[in-house]
């Protein structure tokens, strides 16, 4: 979860606020840093390219706006001089300059605020269309092995840190440098006595907005992990909430809670008080410079080496040089987290892609259903075999029942089929074309695929039943719910068909989901079926009727039954038991029956149920 | 502004740091506002009449002044990071001890996101806010109030400036915080919507890869990506109008206080001192109007998240404790239901259990068979009080279950969920999790039951392995058997299986199933259990049948006399036993 606070904007921050504190906090403030910060940087440019005139007329509106609105107190300075002379006409033209720079400050602001903001979304947009285009094209085994929570908020977390570099922080570190460079030339041309006289402060200023900036880092790190773990404790209570109101432990977890809860107040008080503690500081000094100016200033006045004018222009300078310092401090936080955001989600980008189709790829149109799968072996991890050497000849509208022991490798070989993982040997063929020389698409478009976990998407009914085919019309989604048995029940949903399902379809039940996903497998028409434990949590008067349903779809088609029970696997045409990755016994269920082995004690253990429930029912 | 006014009793611990941070700002605010005099001293009776001393000397005021104003502002930011922090430690504490207070019929309408956004997120908004209002937000008015005093005293002409800019800005203000704030929400939709696409994405990548639907899927990204551009471009763009336009507003104001006062200055009824003072104190006037208008957004913010907040600390518990709670020194098991409704909305919705009356002998097993649907889990889920029935009433050994020790009556009664859900810990702090006394033996007989031995001692460090998160380094039938484990460890009088071997292949769901009915044999007369099922096997030797059909009980009975009397009981058992159902089949469709 990290910092969920970096994903709402902080409070704005004004220009020219006069005295010390500043605004805004820095909680949650992610500070990390960019293992290659350049390295990142690099790879952002090409998203701000496409805008490289924008930017540039953005910049020069910036300088303009920076360099205009630093004339404006040079100006009141000239102004409060021509007091003394006594002439209204000499005043007019200082308070007109000011009123034209102010009026082109303020101009050249927008253009560029406006400029920027444009630039810096359309080029967010690209950057999240390109990851997001990426992730599609990712192995299976890339979201097998990543954590969906942790990526998710990474991502968000990330996107935001790089946004607002993009939209805020660019030009202020831009207008802040330029600031301060400004400001130190003019106050060098008004009057280098003077100036000598602040460079007392300024490099104290920025002596303290380094060590303090160093200390507090330090602080926040162990904030933030404070945070996390306190992050996790929440997220597991939480999600576990049920469990430990079922066992009556509410009291332990809240000790638990407690604990974690406490570690971040301690913590969180300490790194907020000490990044407070800078602006107050440069605000001492701040003022301990304008009280040298006052002295200095009214001393060099009285002897007419300095006007007051100067002197007023002066003080109002040196207090605009710790603003933009202190922001620059800050900002270098907040450019490292966005860089080290970056730097992650390229490496997400940088992650290899699902090996592409080979060159010469042809397309499937429709086969008809012939499945041979020669030797194959495949592993997740080198070293660590999940099939060995397995072989299955499949004639087209065949039904195959795979049958074995949690972790035999049955799901693995159906993902084979679809090409979510490659073989690491052998092969596999439909129609007797080995299924790596044609597209991966067309492939998949053969098999209908209905996953032990029901997914439904947050769209209507309608809509994720009409995912199996786009382009199928409302009668055909009817009739496909009402082939899978789910029309019923469809109907007496609140919209019906138009009841859109909350956060991956949480208002169904099990059963529910699954038979809507089961009419999204009809509605695709597959030539190839293949069925992962999908009944399982249907009960038994449901999954009788699906059973009707599956038997009707599965007629003509090749089908890849993986089921718990026997009494669904006996109709199977051949019977594969796989165990430990090998395929032990392969047959009818009779000739299977007729062997001493695995099937047999498997089918035993069921038949020995009948027997109870036979001698049951003859009592 | 409804709901943060509400949480002000959360600040009342540290009303006392509040109430000396403000104090501190009170005084700030007055050392600040002197500066200006001073300045306007050492122009006009220090340089202006040439008098090195009166220059030194209100310098050092000057010096005087700032540094007590630092001194102040560090401690008011002390102070007022206490309290916010621990406002904000304290809210989410609160926000936890309600959860910790609700029922299923609470959580069933929050997802887990949502009340960890709360916890997190939502705190953390308010608690900025607090932090705001104590350092800034506060001084801001007194500033301003304080400046145009001073302005009056200094100049009332010059004063009169304040009164044709001031509205100005305060409208300008107004319209702009007030457009922010909708289209801020309505990115916020935006986002969220890119959100829920991206992360349906991740979790569903096997449907969208099975479906061959990537382009279908990055068009859908395109869609909600280029709506949330255009709506945060807007958000942006309106602030890039609004703040330099505020800003030039701001500085108006200033140039025509130089020019005024100029004029005055130069017709000799000003001293330039009290020119550039009444300059400053009008910057000092108008600027934290500018503040306060920039922080409208962050604030209507934090109200919006006190409201999500208040949502779950006003939420009323669906299960209320007994208010004289009865703790049975020893229990039985017999459960009775007597004319038992139940409907998950109160009013409107279908009920889910109709008129439900059975009674469950102590140690006896009852099993309860139904199709989806029919209310089995809600049944069961009635006994530990997960939700309270809406008609008729419990008993546990004849006493209303309302009439329990609520925390008595839950770790008597042990519950497997469907969902098996464990916590971050090593398997033995998972079994041991509703008994953290058990001993070894103990813990290894009910892992032994539970059928989960085997693969704990194949694990790297058998009880000792740490499991991740929510357990996801275990598979789904690993995760339901350290559950069943966990359930059995209590030693519970009334045992509930909701359909907890559904996700165990059959060959360990028959030895799980042998393992449990040697315990039924063991503990036969201790233990009244309930057990959800689909398989008749499951609940062959059950002493009762229940029957649900649509939330009404169908037929109760022993497995023979449902097997002649009930036709839907029949056709479960025909198709189970993978014969084609008898011609009565169908009623349910």
């Amino acid at each position: 979860m990290g910092d969920k606070a970096t994903q709402r904007p902080g409070p704005m921050r004004v220009a020219g606020i006069p005295g010390p504190g500043g605004s805004g906090g820095p909680q949650g403030r992610t500070i990390e840093r960019a293992k290659d910060a350049r390295g990142a940087l690099r790879r952002l440019m090409p998203y701000l390219r496409p805008y490289r005139g924008a930017l540039v007329g953005a910049t020069l509106a910036a300088a303009l706006g920076t360099a205009m609105a630093l004339a404006a107190p040079f100006l009141m300075g000239r102004a409060i001089d021509q007091l003394s002379k006594k002439d209204l006409g000499a005043l007019l033209v200082p308070v007109l300059l000011m009123l034209a720079a102010y009026g082109l400050s303020a101009a050249a602001q927008l253009v560029q605020g406006v400029v920027i903001t444009r630039i810096s979304q359309k080029a967010m947009r690209a950057l999240r269309g390109d990851l997001f285009g990426h992730l599609q094209t990712l192995p299976l085994r890339f979201f097998d092995t990543s954590a969906q929570g942790e990526l998710m908020s990474r991502l968000t977390n990330d996107m935001d840190a790089i946004n607002r570099v993009l939209t805020h922080n660019a030009t202020q570190i831009f207008t802040g440098i330029l600031t301060l460079a400004g400001i130190l030339g003019i106050i060098f041309f008004l009057s280098p006595w003077l100036a000598a006289g602040s460079m007392l402060s300024f490099p104290l200023m920025i002596g303290l907005v380094g060590i303090v900036g160093r200390k507090t880092r330090t602080v926040f790190r162990s904030y933030q992990e404070r945070l996390g773990r306190l992050n996790a404790v929440l997220e597991e209570t939480y999600s576990g909430q049920r469990v430990v109101l079922s066992f009556g432990q509410e009291q332990d977890v809240m000790a638990r809670f407690d604990r974690a809860n406490e570690a971040v107040r301690a913590t969180g008080v300490k790194a907020m008080t000490l990044a407070l503690v800078v602006m107050p500081m440069m605000g001492i000094l701040s003022n301990l410079n304008v009280a040298i100016l006052c002295g200095l200033g009214g001393w060099l006045a009285i002897r007419g080496m300095v006007s007051i004018g100067t002197i007023a222009a002066f003080i109002s300078y040196s207090r605009r040089f710790a603003e933009p310092l202190r922001q620059l401090g800050n900002l270098y936080n907040q450019v490292q987290g966005a860089l080290a955001g970056a730097e992650r989600i390229f490496q997400l980008m940088d992650t290899r892609p699902d090996r592409i189709d080979a060159p010469r790829s042809t397309a499937f149109s429709r086969v008809a259903g012939e499945v041979d799968i020669d030797n194959i072996c495949f592993s997740y991890k080198p070293g660590v075999p999940v099939l060995r050497d397995i072989s299955l000849h499949v004639r087209p509208g065949q039904r195959i029942a795979l049958v074995g022991p949690t972790g035999a490798g049955k799901t693995t070989l159906v993902n084979l089929l679809s090409r979510f993982y490659e073989i690491d040997s052998g092969t596999i063929r439909i129609d007797g074309v080995d299924i790596r020389s044609v597209s991966r698409d067309s492939l998949r478009r053969q098999l209908g695929v209905v996953l032990q976990h029901s997914f439904l998407f947050s769209e209507s009914v309608m809509e994720n039943i009409r995912y199996g085919r786009l382009d199928a019309s409302d009668e055909d989604v009817f009739a496909a719910a009402r082939l899978a048995h789910a029309d019923g029940f469809i109907r007496r949903l609140p919209k019906g068909y138009g009841t859109l399902l909350s956060e991956r379809g949480q208002s169904l039940s099990e059963g529910q989901r699954q038979l809507l996903s089961i009419a999204r497998a009809i509605l695709a028409d597959p030539a190839i079926l293949v069925l992962d434990e999908a009944t399982s949590s249907v009960d038994t008067r449901t999954e009788l009727a699906i059973q009707k349903a599956l038997n009707e779809l599965m007629r003509g088609r090749t089908s890849f039954v993986i089921a718990h029970r026997l009494s669904t696997i006996t109709g199977a045409d051949q019977v594969v038991v796989i165990d430990d990755g090998r395929v032990v016994e392969q047959g009818t269920h009779d000739q299977l029956l007729a062997r001493e082995g695995v099937y047999r004690r498997l089918y035993q253990s069921q038949f020995r149920d009948r027997e109870r429930l036979r001698g049951a029912s003859e009592n | 502004m409804k709901s943060l006014p509400r949480l002000y009793r959360f600040l009342r611990p540290y009303r006392r740091q509040s109430i000396v941070a403000l104090l501190m700002l009170l005084l700030m605010v007055a050392a600040d506002l002197v500066i200006p005099r001073l300045t306007q001293r050492v122009i006009d009776q220090g340089i202006a009449a040439h008098n090195l001393p009166v220059v030194i000397t209100t310098a050092l005021y000057m010096v005087a002044a700032s540094t007590l104003s630092v001194i102040l502002a560090l401690v008011n930011n002390a102070l007022s990071v206490k309290a916010a922090v621990g406002f904000g430690t304290d809210l989410r504490s609160a926000l936890m001890r309600k959860v910790q207070t609700f029922s299923f019929g609470n959580l069933d309408r929050l997802q887990t996101g949502h009340l960890i956004v709360r916890s997190t997120s939502d705190v953390n908004a308010v608690q900025i806010i607090v932090m705001l209002l104590l350092r800034i937000m506060t001084r801001a008015p007194i500033w301003a109030a304080g400046a145009i005093v001073l302005l009056v005293f200094t100049s009332p002409r010059l004063a009169v400036i304040m009164a044709v800019f001031v509205p100005l800005i305060v409208a300008l203000v107004w319209i702009f915080a007030r457009k922010a704030h909708r289209m801020y929400r309505l990115m916020q939709k935006r986002l969220d919507r890119l959100n829920t696409v991206l992360q349906e994405n991740l979790a569903g990548i096997r449907v969208v890869k099975a479906f061959v639907r990537t382009v279908h899927e990055i068009g859908r990204f395109d869609e909600a990506n280029t709506a949330l551009m255009n709506r945060t471009m807007q958000v942006a763009q309106l602030m890039a109008v609004f703040l330099p336009l505020m800003l030039l507003v701001l500085n108006m104001a200033i140039v025509s206080a130089v020019w005024f006062g100029g004029k005055f200055a130069i017709a000799g009824e000003m001293s330039v001192g009290h020119v550039v003072a009444a300059i400053n104190y009008l910057a000092f006037a108008l600027f934290p109007i500018l503040l306060l208008g920039s922080m409208l957004g962050p604030l209507s913010a934090a109200d919006a998240s006190a409201g999500r907040i208040l949502e779950i600390l006003d939420a009323e518990p669906r299960v209320r404790p007994a208010e004289r709670p009865a703790t049975p020194d020893t229990p039985k098991g017999r459960i009775v239901f007597e004319g038992v409704g139940f409907g998950y909305d109160g009013n409107g919705a279908e009920p889910v259990l109709c008129d439900v009356s059975f009674a469950a002998e102590p140690g006896e097993t009852v099993a309860i068979l139904g199709a989806t649907g029919s209310g089995k889990s809600t049944l069961i889920h009635l006994i530990p009080r997960f939700y309270d029935v809406t008609a008729g009433r419990i008993t546990f050994d004849g006493t209303d279950l309302r009439e329990l020790d609520l925390g008595w009556l839950r770790r008597t009664v042990g519950v497997v969920l469907q969902e098996a859900v464990l916590f971050s810990g090593t398997v033995r702090d998972n079994i041991c999790f509703g008994r953290r006394t058990a001993s070894e033996e103990e813990i290894r007989t009910a892992a032994r039951a539970a059928q989960a031995e085997d693969f704990i001692a194949a694990l790297p460090k058998g009880y000792d392995t740490v499991i991740g998160q929510r357990g996801v380094t275990l598979s789904g039938g690993q995760r339901q058997r350290i559950a069943i484990a966990r359930a059995l460890l209590v030693q519970p009088k009334v045992l509930i299986l909701d359909d907890a071997t559904s996700a165990l292949d059959i060959e360990t769901e028959i030895r799980l199933q042998d393992a449990l009915d040697r315990l039924i044999g063991v503990s036969q007369g201790t233990t009244t259990r309930f057990i959800v099922a689909q398989r008749i096997s499951t609940v062959l030797l059950a002493d009762r049948i229940l029957l649900l059909d649509r939330g009404r009980v169908d037929a109760v009975g022993t497995h023979q006399e449902l097997l002649d009397s009930n036709s839907l009981y029949r056709d479960i058992y025909r198709s189970q036993l993978g014969e084609p159902p008898g011609e009565e089949t169908g009623r349910n469709g």
